[in-house]
């Protein structure tokens, strides 16, 4: 799959989740401090994007991921 | 030490007949049955195929989008009828203090559809990997409505659940009531929801055959104190009142509806489900109450049941009554509201402190609609007044509201005309 396939769906999915305007979700913007996400919705982000793409995100590597641009890069190395 | 006056100046529900107070009370006084077909899940292989549903209820009208999947239905139900309440209420929280008004609004099941979602969804997973929603937990817990009020207006008072079956909620304010009056909050927000027209649900009452059969008339089926009562007819949403030390609403000019005057919660300590075959926990409870009330059993004007249909319930509770009242069983006036609400569950207490609140500001005692036959047993004397079909015109005065819930557990609460 493509970075640019990746960032698409990723960025539906954050959407559809957060319910935030898809202009305010950039690859810098951190799911918490700029998106209005709390601890369990982080949770809920990891494994809606571990269901999309078919892969594990292991807890190590989720908890590294807290922005947008961090996500499309794990998964676009990682997605099956 | 003196205990403070309690009263009621905020009142809200959402009812499978009416999403507001003043639609539910138009259509209780019309005699409309909120019974039809279920249409929340696919029932066909049930033996029930009906409910009281709460209908045209659209919850992006009241939550925004990404916050409605976190919130199972009984809590939107709770926080959809808080906010009628306060805004029914006029409070002002600006210009009172927050962090001595509680909440308490009470559950008998809980989040019953996320439970059967998410169990479900892992049980019928392949794999059995535990996958569950982060908002799995928060979504089933039976307190969380309470919590979810106290963050949506800021009100950092006590906060927490009350659970006794179909009596979660008359125990609610009951304790609620006992809080204020004994100096441990200025307010409180207090009520019951219920959302459990569910498949687990549906399908676990009727094996105990709690539930009406009667699938041909479900506008009919709840009957209570008739012949042919078969059983009670599921119902959902939510009843809310604001209490209030006294002085702390007349400070402020607030409507006073009634004031809160009689509460007491007993146990059958007899069966797990059955209530006692004479109702000495109804008995009981009632008089607590009246005496708690300082009142006499001939000051009530009207009993709002909690009747719910069931062949033993509604007999139990009727010989209770005649026990506690004696010759004034035939003066007062008694109703059964579930007869056009269905059994609210944990919701049932509040939300028919809601309704006999209207009834005593009314004078006016909505009806037991569906009434046909009378019963053969010689126990349910009908020269008592159950309010048949028709409402009645009656000075209320007192009003006393009854909830019994399985375990055995009986509340009783008394409201009185307010008067300085």
């Amino acid at each position: 799959m493509s970075t640019a396939e990746v960032e698409e769906k990723v960025k539906a999915i954050i959407v559809e989740k957060l319910g935030v305007e898809e202009s305010e979700v950039t690859l810098e913007a951190s799911f918490t401090n700029d998106l209005g996400a709390d601890s369990l919705d982080t949770v809920e982000l990891i494994m809606e994007f571990e269901k999309a793409f078919g892969t594990e995100i292991p807890e190590d590597k989720a908890e590294a991921i807290t922005t947008v641009g961090e996500a499309i890069e794990f998964l676009t190395a990682n997605a099956k | 030490m003196s205990f403070k006056r309690v009263v009621v100046t905020g009142l809200g529900s959402i009812t499978p007949i009416g999403n507001t107070v003043a639609e539910m009370w138009q259509n209780l006084l019309a005699g409309v049955s909120g019974a039809g077909p279920i249409s929340h899940f696919d029932h066909s292989k049930h033996k029930v195929h009906f409910a009281c549903e709460v209908k045209n209820f659209n919850p992006a009208d009241h939550f925004e989008k990404k916050e409605i999947r976190k919130l199972d239905p009984s809590v939107q139900f709770a926080r959809v009828a808080a906010r009628e309440c306060l805004a029914d209420s006029g409070i002002d929280f600006d210009s009172v203090d927050k962090s001595n008004i509680g909440v308490i609004i009470a559950s008998g099941i809980g989040g019953l559809a996320a439970f059967e979602d998410e169990v479900g969804y892992y049980y019928a997973s392949e794999d059995r990997i535990p996958k569950f929603n982060p908002y799995f937990i928060p979504k089933v817990l039976g307190n969380i409505a309470s919590g979810h009020v106290s963050i949506e207006f800021g009100l950092k008072g006590p906060n927490f659940g009350v659970v006794s079956a179909c009596a979660s909620s008359a125990n609610a304010i009951g304790t609620a009531y006992d809080m204020i009056r004994i100096g441990r909050a200025n307010a409180m927000v207090v009520g019951g929801t219920e959302a459990a027209i569910t498949p687990g649900s549906i399908g676990g009452f009727s094996v105990m055959r709690a539930l009406s059969t009667n699938n041909n008339e479900p506008e009919t089926a709840s009957r209570p104190f008739s012949g042919s009562r078969d059983g009670f007819v599921m119902g959902e949403g939510a009843g809310c009142l604001l209490l209030e030390e006294l002085e702390h609403a007349v400070k402020r000019g607030a409507k006073i509806y009634a004031e809160l005057v009689g509460y007491a919660a007993s146990s059958d300590a007899y069966h797990i489900t059955a209530t006692h075959p004479d109702g000495d926990g109804a008995y009981m409870v009632m008089l607590n109450a009246l005496n708690d009330a300082g009142l006499k059993p001939t000051d009530v004007d009207y009993i709002n049941a909690h009747g719910t249909s069931t062949p033993i319930g509604d007999l139990s509770e009727i010989k209770a009554i005649r026990k506690v009242f004696g010759e004034h069983a035939f003066n007062l006036n008694i109703s059964s509201t579930k007869s056009m609400t269905g059994h609210l569950l944990g919701a049932a207490g509040a939300l028919e402190s809601v309704i006999s609140i209207k009834s005593m500001e009314n004078n006016i005692v909505p009806p037991t609609i569906h009434h046909r036959e009378d019963d053969i047993d010689l126990n349910i004397d009908y020269r008592m007044n159950f309010t048949f079909n028709t409402p009645q015109k009656r000075k209320i005065d007192v009003v006393m509201s009854n909830s019994f819930g399985f375990g055995g557990q009986n509340a009783c609460l008394v409201f009185k005309r307010y008067a300085e």
